[in-house]
């Protein structure tokens, strides 16, 4: 065992110095379950103007009301009272090093994650040391005027910004997850680039890491003003340990006329999380909004990044990756809701199975009266490895529109004999020349991402494919 | 005793016997060709020779550095030192050639990624291709391109040969090198198998038709009839089959297509 992590020395003029949130030392105590006086006491804590504890407990209120979705995976396990729903930082550090799961460590040595990094990745440091590049990056971006921070502090330090667009996007009554998060959010990503900027560098959750922005109901806000660019990328190849069961995350996108914005996610929770996700951004003429969407981790999946193709010339792309191993179900797919006549959009969705893991693509193309000329194509890909593993594929596609193209194109295959038989031919083994096929079914996923992802996603596939087939 | 002997090779696709006792003795330096109809199971022993998974052995043994091949896996086979350009080489999308042709010559040399000694560099990678490339007529703009996705005929075949020169085999087969292929790119295939040929490397051409023969004389000939060596000798046999085909076997070249 090493030794503990340096901490980032917190001063007062830490917030002013680097744009974190740093909770103060407050006196509450975590409880489990929800009810309104826990809602209360988050949005008292976290010195919220009315407005949003009101909208906390309506949204309360909905989640209670809405039953659970009987399509998709299998949530009947989910035990909603035996949750907490608020953990200050300073309470999920209670884990050490030692309490973490074996396979768990020894997959942060094997993709050689350094150590600060694994140990807030395990949830035993609640800090990461990035504020170096974080600061300089802070400096380029603020003389841009573009806003990053956590959703928290924003929500405190633009606070018409933030009301104009918070849950615009995704209101809490869209679905029983989407009103949870609503109630009880905390932490995650709030970003504005103002018209005409573009952020040439990616902007990484990465950067400005700390528990709450790993949190369990993360909230997340892209506001992209006219003809502005950005990259986000959330999560990491690395696997996070968690001991919450649930995850449940809002992410809402406004990409505004002639704006484009790029949503990149790696998840790859332990796999003992439920990952329930609602993404959706809003595009208006002639903006392009892509979803990057690679999903390994966890042990049910349910997301469906979406794209609302307000205005004409909109487009909307969703390339997303699913791995399903052992005791996982992957469901995922997206949406494109064609609002507006001469808007296109693309789905392109990958998945492997493997070890009895389940993978499902669900998509959802909707084309309203009036949107005309339209253009949609969806091509769903599924790789199983074995025979006990499972892919399905629920396509829904509802066109009310006239002179709309539309297209769907799915395949399920195997590893190819000849494709293994021609690679082991030239001398490579068995293992390696499965993880080259695998890696080469991904590789359009897997080439969109900067590159230092790219390699990890590629290592970490090596990592869940070895003595997998045979 | 030969370098590489097959003996009373016997296989069978889908149950049907098509090699029906196979034998042949290669020594490095040598160059055999194979020729037969269609149907005779040529392709049957390029794949039964290298492991494919489709045809199973039902009898013989084929010996290359005291080990009965017929008992290794394909991948072993190759890094013993066989290599088998195919007929029909095999599209791999997401893989660029760059990386498989590393990744090919890194096994090759038994690097398994841990003693980095083994590793090829990427100096000496570069100065390997680049020479073969001339050879072989063909520019690096293919080198990032997903294997074989695309590739014309010829660039197929080319980019076997270039596999073939990487990985410096001692026993090479060439299946059906020349199909496919117009005259130039069958010079250029064979010009950069002729560099190869020397002490080190035996080969072992299949091949339908003897125009590939011009450009890479073979030693040895042999025809291959309904699973059986019908005939064997010198160049001069090759001479003959361009003058009357297999009929003096009952075969003319309206055949069915050959299976596998």
């Amino acid at each position: 065992m090493a030794t503990a992590p340096k901490q980032i020395e917190v001063g007062s003029d830490y917030k002013e110095k680097y744009g974190f949130f740093v909770p103060e030392d407050y006196i509450f105590k975590a409880k489990r379950g929800l009810n309104p006086e826990i809602v209360k006491e988050i949005s008292w804590m976290k010195k919220e103007p009315e407005w949003m504890l009101n909208m906390r407990l309506r949204s309360l209120e909905i989640f209670r009301k809405k039953p659970m979705p009987k399509w998709g995976a299998d949530l009947s396990v989910i035990d909603f009272e035996n949750i907490f729903y608020y953990l200050k930082a300073s309470d999920r550090q209670s884990k050490t090093w030692e309490d973490l799961p074996p396979d768990i460590k020894a997959t942060y040595d094997r993709l050689g994650v350094p150590e600060a990094e694994r140990k807030f990745l395990a949830g035993v440091s609640a800090q990461y040391e990035s504020e170096v590049v974080y600061h300089s990056l802070q400096e380029e971006l603020t003389k841009k005027g573009v806003i990053f921070t956590d959703t928290d502090s924003a929500l405190r330090d633009y606070p018409e910004l933030f009301k104009e667009y918070f849950g615009t996007v995704i209101p809490p009554a869209d679905n029983k997850f989407s009103a949870l998060n609503t109630a009880v959010w905390s932490g995650g990503s709030f970003i504005y680039v103002p018209k005409g900027v573009r952020v040439e560098v990616p902007l990484q959750a990465y950067f400005r890491i700390n528990a709450e922005n790993m949190g369990q109901f993360e909230r997340t806000l892209i506001i992209c003003d006219e003809g502005s660019f950005v990259h986000y990328i959330e999560g990491c190849t690395a696997p996070i340990y968690t001991t919450d069961s649930l995850h449940s995350a809002v992410v809402e996108i406004i990409v505004k006329k002639n704006a484009r914005c790029r949503y990149t996610t790696i998840q790859n929770w332990s796999t003992n999380v439920f990952n329930l996700v609602t993404k959706r951004a809003m595009a208006y003429a002639d903006a392009t909004m892509e979803w990057v969407d690679g999903n390994l981790g966890s042990q049910i999946t349910m997301k469906y990044p979406s794209v609302y193709l307000m205005e004409p010339g909109a487009k909307g792309d969703v390339l997303s990756v699913a791995f399903a191993g052992k005791g996982q179900h992957q469901d995922a797919g997206g949406k494109m809701i064609h609002v507006a006549p001469n808007t296109t959009s693309t789905i392109t969705s990958k998945s492997i199975s493997k070890g009895g893991g389940r993978t499902s693509y669900r998509g959802h193309i909707k084309i309203y009266p009036g949107a005309n000329n339209c253009k949609s194509f969806v091509k769903c890909d599924a790789l199983l490895l074995d025979d006990e593993s499972r892919s399905d594929t629920y396509p829904y596609n509802d066109v009310d529109a006239e002179n709309v193209t539309l297209g769907h194109e799915a395949t399920v295959s195997k590893v190819s004999d000849e494709q293994l038989f021609y690679l082991m031919s030239r001398g490579i083994p068995r293992a390696e020349a499965e993880t080259m096929i695998v890696n080469g079914f991904i590789e359009p996923f897997t080439k969109e991402l900067p590159l230092e992802y790219a390699v990890e996603l590629n290592r970490l596939i090596q990592l869940e494919m070895e003595g997998s087939v045979g | 005793m030969a370098d590489f002997e097959i003996k009373d090779l016997r296989a069978s696709v889908e149950g049907r016997q098509i090699l029906k006792g196979v034998s042949l003795a290669i020594s490095k330096g040598e160059v055999h060709a194979v020729m037969g109809p269609n149907g005779s199971g040529k392709s049957t022993l390029s794949h039964t020779l290298m492991g494919h998974p489709g045809y199973t052995v039902d009898g013989g043994s084929v010996i290359f550095k005291g080990q009965n091949v017929l008992e290794l896996e394909p991948d072993e086979r190759a890094r013993l030192g066989m290599f088998l350009a195919f007929q029909y080489p095999v599209v791999v999308p997401g893989i660029s050639m760059t990386n498989f042709l590393r990744t090919a010559l890194n096994s090759k040399r038994g690097y398994d990624g841990k003693d980095k000694s083994k590793q090829v560099t990427p100096k000496e990678f570069r100065s390997m291709l680049k020479g073969e490339l001339e050879v072989l007529h063909m520019d690096d703009s293919f080198l990032p391109r997903y294997i074989n996705d695309g590739f014309s005929g010829g660039e197929k075949k080319r980019a076997e040969i270039l596999q073939m020169a990487m990985l410096k085999p001692e026993i090479a087969i060439l299946d059906e090198t020349d199909s496919g292929l117009d005259i130039d790119s069958i010079k250029f295939v064979a010009e950069a198998v002729n560099r190869m040929r020397g002490p080190e490397l035996g080969i072992l051409i299949i091949t339908h038709y003897t125009r590939v023969l011009e450009f890479i004389k073979p030693d040895f000939v042999h025809v291959l009839v309904d699973g059986k060596f019908v005939l064997s000798g010198g160049p001069e046999i090759a001479d003959r089959l361009e003058k009357t085909g297999y009929a003096e076997w009952g075969h003319t070249e309206e055949e069915p297509k050959e299976v596998a």
